[in-house]
C-alpha cells in the first residue's frame, strides 16, 4: 500500500429513515464523489445504512480542548435541565 | 463431467465459470490494493462476484441430476471443461489494466444480465435480478476509475491506452454465440446477443472516449474460451485454485 496526500474525510451514516446521520468514522479519498463510494465500501457492506454524508475533516471547525473547562464544567449539577419530569408517551422513539 | 449432460448445464457452467475465474483475479489483489479504502472496494466487488459463481453453481448441480455439487463443479474439471470468457483469466499487470478489464467485463455483464432477467426459466431470471444490481454498481465503480485514469496524468493515460491495446482482442467473445448459447436462446431461456449487441458496443465506446483513449483496430480477435479452448493462464488459476480439494477430496474448513 501507498502511503497518499489524498485528504481524510468523516463520514456519516444514517441507517433508516428517520434517524439522524451518526458519525461513523473516517477515510482517505481523492474527491467528494469517491469519499462517498469509499464510504459504501468500507462502511456500509454490513447493511449499516441508507444515506452517506462526507465531509472534509479539515472543514470541520471543532471546539479547543484547551478551554474544555470553561465550556463543559458549567453544565454539571444542573439538573432542571434535564426534562427527567416528563413521561414519555411509548410512541415516540429514539430519544 | 460434461458427458451426457443437459445444454443448459453447460450454459449454466458458462456463467459461473466466467465468475468463478474473474473472482479469483479479483481475490489476487486482496492485501495488495493502492490504498486501503480501494483494497476494500475491490474486494468486496471480488466477493459479489464469488457470490454470483456460487448461485449459478447451485442451479447447475440441481440440474445436472447427479449428486454433483458447487464444489464439485468449480474444483473437479479440467480447463478445456471451462467454459469461461478469455477475458477473464487474463492475469493482472497493475491496477490501470485491472480496472479496464472490470470495465470491459463490467459493460458487458450488465447489459447481459438486464437481457437475462426476462429469461423463461424462473430461477435464471431471479439470480440474474439479484446480480444486475451488484454488476451495475461495480459498472460504476470501474467507469469512475477508468475516467480518472484515462484524465490523469500522462503516466496514468498510457497505462490504460496500453492495457487497452491488450485487452481489445478480447472484447468480442462475448457476443458471440456459442452453440449451447443458440440452443438457449432459441428457448427464451438466454438472451439473443444479437439484442444486446449494439447497447453492449455503445456503453464500452463510451467509456473509452470519455476517457480520452483510442479504441484501437481489431486487428486478430480471440474467442474460444466458451468452447473450452483457453489461453495458457486458466491452466495456472485451476492448479492454485483446485490443488487443495484434489489433494484431500471434500475437505471442509
Amino acid at each position: 500500500m501507498s502511503t497518499n496526500n489524498w485528504p481524510l474525510w468523516e463520514v456519516f451514516i444514517r441507517s433508516k429513515n428517520g434517524l439522524q446521520h451518526r458519525h461513523v468514522g473516517s477515510l482517505h479519498a481523492s474527491d467528494a464523489t469517491t469519499a462517498v463510494e469509499n464510504a459504501r465500501d468500507v462502511y456500509t457492506r454490513r447493511m449499516e445504512g441508507t444515506s452517506i454524508w462526507v465531509v472534509r475533516s479539515e472543514d470541520i471547525t471543532a471546539s479547543d480542548p484547551q478551554f474544555k473547562s470553561e465550556f463543559f464544567d458549567p453544565a454539571e449539577s444542573k439538573i432542571y435541565r434535564h426534562p427527567t419530569f416528563f413521561e414519555l408517551p411509548d410512541e415516540v422513539k429514539h430519544m | 463431467m460434461l458427458e451426457n449432460k443437459s445444454t443448459l448445464f453447460e450454459y449454466l457452467l458458462y456463467l459461473g465459470d466466467t465468475s468463478l475465474i474473474l473472482s479469483h483475479r479479483l481475490s489476487e489483489w486482496c492485501g495488495h490494493g493502492p490504498i486501503l479504502e480501494q483494497d476494500i472496494a475491490l474486494t468486496n466487488i471480488t466477493l459479489d462476484i464469488l457470490g454470483q459463481a456460487r448461485f449459478w453453481y447451485q442451479l447447475a448441480a440441481e440440474e445436472s441430476d447427479t449428486n454433483l455439487d458447487e464444489d464439485q463443479i468449480a474444483y473437479f474439471r479440467e480447463s478445456n471443461e471451462f467454459r469461461n470468457l478469455l477475458l477473464v483469466e487474463q492475469p493482472n499487470v497493475d491496477w490501470g489494466q485491472t480496472v479496464l478489464r472490470q470495465y470491459m467485463y463490467d459493460c458487458f455483464i450488465t447489459t447481459y444480465l438486464q437481457a437475462l432477467t426476462h429469461s423463461s426459466d424462473s430461477k435464471i431470471a431471479e439470480i440474474a435480478l439479484r446480480s444486475v444490481h451488484e454488476s451495475q454498481y461495480h459498472y460504476r465503480w470501474s467507469s469512475d476509475w477508468l475516467l480518472r485514469l484515462g484524465q490523469g496524468t500522462s503516466e496514468s493515460k498510457a497505462i490504460m491506452q496500453e492495457s487497452l491495446n491488450q485487452l481489445w482482442r478480447f472484447h468480442q467473445e462475448p457476443i458471440v454465440a456459442a452453440s449451447f448459447e443458440v440452443e438457449m436462446a432459441a428457448q427464451g431461456i438466454a438472451p439473443d446477443l444479437e439484442t444486446i449487441k449494439t447497447e453492449y458496443l455503445d456503453k464500452l465506446h463510451t467509456g473509452i472516449s470519455k476517457a480520452g483513449l483510442v479504441v484501437p483496430d481489431d486487428g486478430r480477435l480471440l474467442a474460444g474460451g466458451k468452447q473450452g479452448v483457453h489461453t495458457e493462464h486458466l491452466g495456472y488459476i485451476l492448479a492454485e485454485m483446485q490443488h487443495v480439494q484434489r489433494t484431500y477430496p471434500g475437505l471442509e474448513w
